[in-house]
Parts: C-alpha cells; sequence; structure tokens
C-alpha cells in the first residue's frame, strides 16, 4: 500500500468510525415502568409556569401530593422551555425530569410518535380511568396520537368574545353577536374613525390581532383538519375556505390590511396594560379566559361583556362551542421511575380537588368534567362562559401532527397572503398549502 | 568484496532505521505539542462537521436512532420546503448589503475619528457604546422607535412632510432597518479600522502630499493598500457573522408582528411576509420545532458552503482586498 493509499484509507477509518460514533450517541437510555411507586422515592417534575401566582399555585398542587404520597417527593424545576424539555428528553439520566408539563400541544404528535413520552392508557386502564369519561372531548383529543396517549390534560384554555358593554349600548346593540354575519355588522357600527385611522376599532380582524389566528377563527367552524389518511383536508373541508372568505370580508369592510395593520402598530404589548381591549381601541376581542383577570386588574373605564365566540353562519345552532387548548403533561420514557411519576401525573390532572385548586390558583379552565361542574371552583361570574365552552361537546381543537404545529404555520401563512391581496384564488391557494402540509408529514414520517 | 557490502548495507538499513525512528519521534513530539488544538479541532470542528453531512442524509427527530434515507431531506429542503428560497434571499441581500454598509460605515467613522483634533476620546466611546449593547435590547429599541403608528422617527418624518415608511411592519423596509440597526452597531469594526489608521506610516502620505496626491488619491493609493488586511479581515468575518444572523431579525419580526408570547405561541416566520427570515432562522425551525434534524443539517451545510464560497471569492487576488506578496 503506497503512502498516499495508506493515509486516504486512514482517513476515509477516521470518517467511518467519527459517524458510528455519531450514530452511537443518539441512542435513548433504556427505562420502564418497574419501580415500586410505594417505596421512598424522589422524582422530578419540569414545568414551564413562571408568573409568580403560577409558581404558587404548582406548588401548592405538588405539597397537596406529597401529603397524599408521604414516599414520594417531588422536586419542581419552574421556567422550563419547549427546547431545555425536549433536551432533557433525549439526554434522560437522574437530572432529567421524570413528569413534564409543556404549553405546547402542538408537540403532542411528535411526543407521541416518537415515544419521548410513554404510552398512558396502560397506567389509566391499571386505575380503571376512562379517559373519555374523564377529560372534555377536545382536550382528549389533543392529548393523544394515533392511539397513543401519551399525555393527559393540565387545565386548559378557551376561548371566547370579550365586549365593551358601554360601546355595545352606545351603538345600540342589545346583545353579543352570534354568528359571524351579526359579528361583522356589530363591528361595523362600534367602528368610529379618525382622519387615516380610528378613535374605536370594532374589532380587529387581522391575524395579527394577538389570539385572533386562523385555527381560533376555525373554532367557530368546526373544521376537519385531516382526512382518515392523514392528509391535509383544508382543501376539501368547505369550512377552510368559508372562514378565510369570512375574515378577508371583514378586513376589507374595517378599511382594509394596511389600514387596519397600521392601526395595530399602535396597540400596547398583548401581555401588559395597554392591551387595545383594556384602552378601548377596540370594541371585542377574541381571546382566552385569562383576559377576564388581566382586563379587570387594569381597571378599565367601561364593563366588560364575555360571550362564547361567534359561529359560521350555517352552524347557528351550535353556538355555545368554541376553540379549546390547554397544559399537557407526561411521563419521560428516560424515566426509570415510571410507576411513582404515574401518581404525580394521576394527582395532578385526574383528582378532582387537586384540579380544581389549581384552577383556582391561576384562573385556568379546569381539565376534567368532573372539576369543572365542581362547587368549589371560584370563578367571576363571567368566567362560567369558558368553563361551559370547555364542557361543550361540540368545542374543537387542532389535532396533534407527526411534525408537530407546523401545518398550522403553513395554513396561517396561507391567512397573511389572503388578507393582504397577495393570494387572491383562496381554492388555490388551499390547495398549494395543502399540499405543502403534506410533503412535510411525509418528510416527518 | 560480498562482505564489505554486506556490513555497508546492515549499516545503511541501520541508519535509516535510527533516522525513521528519529523522525517519528519528533513527529510524535509536534503532535503533543500541537494536541491541544488538534483535539479541538477534532472536537469543535471536525466531529460536528461530519456529523452534520452524516445526519443530513438520515431522518433523525432527535429522539430514536437516525435512519439513512439517502437524498430526502435535500430534495424535501431545495424542492417542497416554502420557507427555503426566501431565506436563502434574505440571507444573501443580508451579507451583500449589510456588510457592506458596515465596513463603509466603519471604515468612515474610523478616518474621521483619526482626522479630528479634539474630542476624540468622546466620539470614540460615543461610537463604540451602541455595539455593547445586548441585541435583544437593541433590537426592541429599533423597532419602538420605528413604529409606525407610535414611533418618534415617523413622527419626525411625518412632521417634516416626509414620507413615513412601515420599518418592520413592511417587507420593503424591513431588511433596511435591520442594516440600519447593524450600522448603529459599528463600534466594532470602527476601532479595528481606527488601529489599522493609526498604522499606516506618515512617510507615505507626506510622500504623497509632495508629488501632489488629492485626499481621494491619497486614500485609494496610500491608506487603502496598508489598510486592505483589515478590510478582508471585516468583510470575511463580516459575511460569517451574517450568514448566523439570527437574534436580530426574529425578535425583530416577532415584536412588530405583536407576537411576545413564548411557549405554544405561533408567530408568522420572517414577519412582515417573510422579509425577516435569515437560514439560521430555518436550523432552529427544522430541528427544534419541526423536530426534522436532517432536514436542519442540510440548511447548516448550505450556510457552511456559502460561507466558504464568498470567503474563496475575497480571498483570490483579483478581489483586489489580497495584495501581491501577501
Amino acid at each position: 500500500m503506497s503512502g498516499n493509499r495508506r493515509k486516504t484509507a486512514a482517513a476515509l477509518a477516521a470518517t467511518a468510525a467519527i459517524s458510528l460514533l455519531a450514530s452511537a450517541c443518539t441512542g435513548q437510555s433504556s427505562s420502564g415502568a418497574h419501580d415500586d411507586a410505594s417505596k421512598e422515592t424522589t422524582i422530578n417534575f419540569w414545568h414551564g409556569w413562571s408568573a409568580p401566582n403560577e409558581v404558587k399555585g404548582i406548588q401548592a398542587t405538588v405539597d397537596a401530593f406529597e401529603k397524599a404520597h408521604p414516599n414520594i417527593h417531588v422536586k419542581v424545576v419552574g421556567n422550563m422551555t419547549d427546547d431545555k424539555i425536549n433536551q432533557a428528553l433525549r439526554a434522560g439520566g437522574s437530572k432529567a425530569p421524570d413528569v413534564v408539563s409543556s404549553f405546547t400541544t402542538n408537540n403532542v404528535g411528535k411526543f407521541c410518535s416518537s415515544k419521548a413520552f410513554v404510552d398512558l392508557n396502560s397506567f389509566l386502564k391499571k386505575d380503571g380511568i376512562d379517559a373519555d369519561k374523564t377529560f372534555p372531548k377536545a382536550m382528549n383529543e389533543y392529548t393523544q396520537f394515533n392511539g397513543v396517549r401519551c399525555t393527559v390534560p393540565l387545565l386548559g384554555d378557551a376561548y371566547g368574545l370579550y365586549y365593551n358593554k358601554d360601546a355595545f349600548k352606545a351603538a345600540g346593540i342589545a346583545s353579543p353577536p352570534k354568528t359571524w354575519s351579526e359579528l361583522a355588522a356589530d363591528a361595523k357600527k362600534l367602528t368610529k374613525t379618525k382622519g387615516d385611522s380610528y378613535e374605536q376599532l370594532g374589532f380587529m380582524p387581522n391575524y395579527h390581532g394577538y389570539e385572533s389566528t386562523t385555527e381560533h377563527y376555525l373554532g367557530g367552524w368546526s373544521p376537519t383538519y385531516f382526512d382518515g389518511d392523514g392528509r391535509s383536508n383544508i382543501a376539501k373541508d368547505p369550512a377552510f375556505a368559508s372562514m378565510l372568505t369570512t375574515q378577508k370580508k371583514l378586513v376589507d369592510d374595517l378599511g382594509g390590511y394596511a389600514k387596519l395593520e397600521k392601526f395595530r402598530t399602535t396597540f400596547g404589548d398583548e401581555w401588559g396594560a395597554k392591551h387595545p381591549f383594556h384602552t378601548g381601541q377596540v370594541a371585542m376581542q377574541l381571546d382566552g379566559e385569562w383576559r377576564l383577570g388581566m382586563a379587570e386588574d387594569t381597571k378599565p373605564k367601561f364593563e366588560i361583556g364575555v360571550a362564547p365566540m361567534p359561529v359560521a353562519d350555517d352552524e347557528a345552532d351550535t353556538y355555545g362551542k368554541g376553540y379549546l387548548t390547554g397544559t399537557i403533561a407526561g411521563i419521560a420514557a428516560t424515566s426509570t421511575k415510571q410507576n411513582a411519576a404515574w401518581e404525580l401525573v394521576k394527582f395532578m390532572t385526574t383528582d378532582t380537588d387537586a384540579v380544581v385548586d389549581f384552577a383556582n390558583a391561576i384562573h385556568n379552565v379546569p381539565s376534567t368534567l368532573a372539576a369543572l361542574k365542581s362547587p368549589k371552583l371560584k370563578y367571576d361570574p363571567r368566567f362560567k362562559t369558558f368553563l361551559d365552552i370547555a364542557a361543550n361537546p361540540q368545542s374543537t381543537t387542532t389535532p396533534p401532527s407527526v411534525n408537530g404545529g407546523a401545518y398550522l404555520v403553513s395554513l396561517q401563512n396561507l391567512g397573511f397572503d389572503i388578507e393582504k391581496g397577495k393570494q387572491k384564488d383562496i381554492k388555490a391557494g388551499l390547495e398549494k398549502t395543502a399540499e405543502e402540509i403534506d410533503a412535510a408529514i411525509a418528510q416527518a414520517k | 568484496m560480498s562482505t564489505r557490502t554486506g556490513t555497508y548495507t546492515l549499516r545503511s538499513k541501520r541508519r535509516r532505521a535510527t533516522l525513521v525512528a528519529k523522525r517519528r519521534k519528533a513527529a510524535l513530539r509536534t503532535a503533543a505539542f500541537m494536541s491541544p488544538w488538534l483535539i479541538g479541532f477534532c472536537v469543535f470542528f471536525a466531529y460536528p462537521l461530519i456529523s452534520t453531512l452524516y445526519f443530513s442524509f438520515t431522518q433523525y427527530d432527535g429522539f430514536a436512532p437516525p435512519k439513512f434515507d439517502g437524498l430526502k431531506n435535500w430534495s424535501y429542503v431545495f424542492d417542497e420546503y416554502t420557507l427555503f428560497w426566501p431565506a436563502l434571499r434574505n440571507t444573501l441581500w443580508l451579507v451583500v448589503v449589510m456588510v457592506s454598509c458596515r465596513v463603509v460605515f466603519g471604515l468612515g467613522i474610523g478616518l474621521l475619528i483619526t482626522r479630528i483634533k479634539t474630542g476624540t476620546g468622546v466620539f470614540r466611546t460615543l461610537f463604540y457604546l451602541p455595539y455593547l449593547a445586548p441585541p435583544v435590547a437593541a433590537t426592541l429599541g429599533f423597532v419602538f422607535l420605528l413604529n409606525p403608528g407610535t414611533g418618534p422617527v415617523n413622527s419626525l418624518l411625518g412632521e417634516l412632510g416626509l414620507p413615513t415608511p412601515g420599518w418592520f411592519t413592511d417587507a420593503t423596509w424591513s431588511k433596511p432597518a435591520l442594516t440600519a440597526l447593524a450600522v448603529w452597531g459599528v463600534g466594532d469594526l470602527m476601532v479595528i479600522f481606527m488601529a489599522a489608521l493609526l498604522d499606516v506610516p506618515k512617510e507615505q502620505y507626506e510622500a504623497a502630499e509632495l508629488d501632489g496626491a488629492t485626499a481621494y488619491q491619497r486614500f485609494r493609493f496610500v491608506t487603502l493598500p496598508n489598510i486592505s488586511p483589515i478590510v478582508m479581515f471585516a468583510v470575511v468575518t463580516g459575511i460569517i457573522q451574517t450568514m448566523q444572523y439570527y437574534t436580530q431579525p426574529l425578535v425583530a419580526g416577532k415584536v412588530a408582528s405583536g407576537v411576545m408570547g413564548g411557549s405554544g405561541q405561533q408567530f408568522e416566520p420572517g414577519y412582515p411576509d417573510k422579509s425577516t427570515l435569515t437560514l439560521p432562522q430555518l436550523v432552529y425551525n427544522l430541528g427544534f420545532q419541526r423536530f426534522d434534524y436532517g432536514s436542519a443539517c442540510v440548511v447548516a451545510l448550505v450556510l457552511f458552503v456559502l460561507a466558504m464560497a464568498f470567503t474563496a471569492l475575497l480571498m483570490r487576488r483579483r478581489s483586489g482586498l489580497i495584495q501581491a506578496g501577501e
């Protein structure tokens, strides 16, 4: 073998060795549910809550769990982002979480299909818990993927319509809109222009109007995102074209995209006191249940009304439904203490008092049907709207997908193009976006 | 005769063996001295690079072990991933315009400050300070200053009767706004250019003046040749930094679009209209949001090849930045 050949061979061998090393370094550590949950043990629980009342609320839940299970100690780590959670799920180890809660319900598809979280079906069965009868329908749906239930809901978020009762009275509107046609008519009545801007906007229809995203709008249409084969259904289900058309018409009727977008830049931060609904810049706002408390904290100069979001005109009889999402909890596949971890997950997500206490603490919607009806639930009478939306079997959510929320981003991007007039043919846009979604899902499989 | 020859051959072999042993020892010694660098190179450059290349041919979600799937990721990124081409165009735009502006302004401010007689320290500090601002804070500041609805810049422009662009909310103006932000923080280049400018031999300027050279000619034929290695350094490092441009466009896009939430909240990639989308954002989007590490590695390799190509192009003598004899 000549010197050059020897060097080439050595280089190839080194490359092969490094490649093998790269693949060898990516395997998952073994795990299982072989621990004895009745023995003294400590488990790690990671969550994403960071606000003082939220941290206090989750700690109180953990304290109650430790009181009920004196042998299981819980090490709580808060303010965890998705990136850190994902990295820990890959790496495993003694410091990695046994129990994880995440705000990103869109990741359930990946967590279930990749087996990063364990399938909880056997745990539920062992304890005689029927998920269909325990959790609201939509929450039950977004916590599983292709028959694998790798997460359970840990409180939820329901979306409804907030409205300025004083502005409604001044405009001669007696009650909140129940269909999108009614909302469009009310929005026009409530809108007061000022020069090339607005003194008061009836409703901010632009998709950048904080929570007014495509998936939240679609809560009023009961869409079917995927067909039986798992392919995108957005070009076939007329709900999507109907919603996109309705939104675009509303944008045009209220002054056009550019004018509305310029007005939007005068809004304060979504999570701050200067939110446009608090300041009276907009008279109606699509938002989650948290807005009520946030708005009242700023002591607005008007009375706040709360109602379910309007529904599609041809679905008027389903008024009362809405879009649901929420926080999820699961057990890491790398955990070696899965039985003890299940005890914590079970307590936090299915114990009625625990769910109610936590919901009372952080003003979220309870995630079990029993907790939704609990007399211990403390809330402003207007909050009942969200409890009803959560309990409504016609309320919808966005289904988990193998590549997270990529399909929602694709649909939202189409929405952006339509609202600004860049994509005029909605049908063609939906067909192209469906292809894009299918390609991305095929790529992820 | 034959015995003598045999003895010579034996001696020659021994000598050669000793020489080989000495050379091997010297090579080992050299390797030992170089080992800190070699280990660093292998661990932090060679291994990640080879791994990235390997993963680009696999389906890998970060959880299950990677599976070889040929060119599937490459064809997906180039043919089907709709964000790739806009991000590539934006990245190239920023490489050409932003790097050029930063070098021109850095050199220009450096020239001005080396010329002024009084207050040099004050001006140097004033121009350098923005560079120390954390990228997120600086971007937030710019987005608020350039807010088309409430920002002071547009208020002033409006009062002067000038057009009021949408800046970070307008696809035409978002990249120029990012360029303005980058030029505002040009203090790092200014300091490097000042050091280079002060190092140019004064005699050469005196000789040029005696020969009747104009200010432009002195700059073109005296200053520029002397500082060309520094210009080269500024351009190459600028290109590499711009290839990695992530924080500022992401923060600007998110804040201007009104989405400042964290986990679980959707936002428009590259708001407005994909105009602030850069390739590093795609690496994050594919790898950490879509769990598609294979495709993320493809984009990372595209960035690597582009950075190498730009550098190779600039390193050629004909580029004008490499002088004869260097």
